[in-house]
């Protein structure tokens, strides 16, 4: 126990130093940037993804679409994050001739690929709403797009909240992988405070609790965005 | 009105419809009334082509509804419907339901003219002969605030105007489904489908839906109906379709329909059901 109070104590005095301090909360600050732009990204192109998949395959252009999809879906949830984060980085912004920093490289990938989850579970809230709904919404006379977007997707998101909030709480913690495009997270800023005086003990316990702060305040905010969308249903 | 002809529809192998033709004029009610399985409400959403027809026309207005090119968007906004299961917008209150489709359609209308004049504009230009703007006489705030009207006047006129901020989750079923006839009712329809509007409910609240279509036949509106009530069949169809296994096999007026059935199967079924 005593070790622990004495590293304590050497870490407390390191992480008043401003410096110190200011990259962690940059870490943070990365960290949340990038999950939450990811879910964002992901959302559009999960919503999109769902759509494309659950529209009646009639025409020509939605079979090649689904199919689109399809190779999609496989790609991102076929490979390591990981793997997508170097092969973007390094294979895709010298192929493309392009210059990015590591964030922005990171959003996108972080958004590509939380978007072939939420598409799944997206298609998953859409086929939840009964069809009814989307018949009443074409009988009236709007079009299957509109009927999509004004009365069948904002019923699916009402219904996979709890699942998307389970997505988001996975990327914010995935963001840990950042660093190996060399990009600072959380992750980075607390091990470069241990690489600075070679004791870890100290740094990467406060990483967890860290970690599950954040984590304990998303479940809290998806909980109140619940509670609100939920004014339309009787079991509140 | 309506003009369906040869209607056939499969699912998959098996066939629903085989064959029907008939035609539904102006002002007319039809009840089309049969066994469950037989191809009553098959029939009835192959009208406003909730379900595509296998073959066949269904001529509506003057242009072919089963044609894959028509704009099938734009008939439905003349052809009502109402659902067994009400299908109320669980997402949108009761005015928002009454309200969605009339804005929508509206402003989209508006939306569409912009865009064509803009181009014709541009095009006249280089034109001659200047061609003719389309007129836009309603701003974006002024179909919204008629839609509203609108609803209220017909919530008012079936006495659930203190419910139109509701959400549809915390009324009855009698409630729902007459808001949802009021809902078809919005987009001032030519004619009103019903599928089975009675059939999910309580039996206390069939009487005050019935009496609301009862009071849409006096007031001329065309009417298909598929329905179990045959006390409705009688007193308000003008004309009655008994279908069985995908085909027409008796049409006739109600009196002479339940006094004097013609057809065996007709009579096996009536005196099930009488």
């Amino acid at each position: 126990m005593e070790i622990l109070l004495n590293r304590w104590l050497s870490f407390w005095e390191k992480i008043q130093n401003p410096g110190v301090y200011g990259e962690v909360l940059k870490g943070l600050r990365n960290t949340a940037y990038i999950a939450v732009v990811g879910l964002i990204i992901g959302i559009v192109i999960g919503t999109l993804i769902a759509v494309v998949r659950v529209v009646p395959k009639y025409k020509r252009i939605a079979r090649i679409l689904d199919k689109i999809c399809t190779v999609y879906v496989a790609f991102f949830r076929g490979t390591p994050m990981v793997v997508q984060l170097l092969l973007g980085y390094y294979v895709m912004l010298p192929l493309l001739n392009i210059t990015a920093d590591p964030l922005t490289v990171c959003v996108i990938i972080f958004g590509l690929n939380s978007g072939a989850y939420v598409s799944e579970i997206m298609r998953g809230g859409i086929m939840s709403v009964d069809i009814g709904q989307t018949e009443a919404g074409r009988a009236l006379g709007l079009s299957y797009a509109t009927t999509m977007k004004k009365i069948v997707v904002p019923q699916a998101v009402k219904n996979i909240i709890p699942t998307l909030g389970n997505e988001f709480i996975t990327l914010v913690k995935e963001t840990s992988i950042v660093s190996f495009v060399g990009a600072l997270d959380l992750y980075k800023a607390f091990r470069n405070i241990g690489n600075s005086t070679y004791e870890y003990m100290v740094p990467y316990l406060m990483m967890a609790i860290v970690y599950i702060i954040l984590v304990l305040i998303i479940t809290l905010g998806i909980k109140l965005i619940e509670r609100r969308l939920r004014r339309s249903d009787r079991r509140n | 009105m309506i003009d369906v002809i040869n209607l056939e529809k499969s699912f998959g192998n098996v066939e629903v419809l085989k064959g029907i033709t008939t035609t539904i004029d102006e002002g007319e009610k039809v009840v089309i009334i049969g066994p469950s399985g037989s191809g009553k409400s098959t029939f009835l959403r192959c009208l406003n082509c909730m379900e595509d027809p296998t073959s066949g026309s269904i001529i509506f207005e003057g242009e072919d509804l089963a044609d894959m090119k028509v704009d099938i968007n734009v008939h439905r906004r003349h052809i009502g419907m109402v659902f067994q299961q009400f299908n109320l917008f669980n997402n949108k209150t009761v005015l928002q339901n009454i309200m969605l489709a009339p804005v929508h359609v509206g402003v989209s209308d508006i939306r569409k003219a912009k865009r064509k004049n803009f181009f014709t504009n541009i095009g006249n230009i280089f034109r001659k002969e200047q061609r003719d703007l389309i007129k836009i006489d309603k701003t974006k705030a002024q179909v919204i605030e008629e839609a509203r009207e609108n609803a209220y006047i017909l919530l008012n006129r079936i006495g659930l105007a203190d419910k139109a901020d509701v959400y549809p989750s915390t009324l009855s079923g009698g409630q729902k489904q007459r808001i949802a006839i009021v809902r078809a009712l919005a987009m001032n329809p030519k004619v009103i489908l019903f599928d089975e509007p009675t059939s999910a409910l309580d039996p206390e609240m069939v009487g005050e839906v019935l009496d609301l279509m009862k009071q849409l036949a006096d007031e001329g509106m065309t009417m298909v109906v598929v329905t179990h009530e045959m006390g409705f069949a009688r007193e308000v169809g003008t004309r009655i379709l008994f279908i069985d296994q995908g085909i027409i096999l008796e049409e006739n007026t109600p009196k002479e329909f339940f006094e004097n059935p013609q057809h065996p199967r007709t009579k096996e079924f009536l005196s099930k059901v009488l």
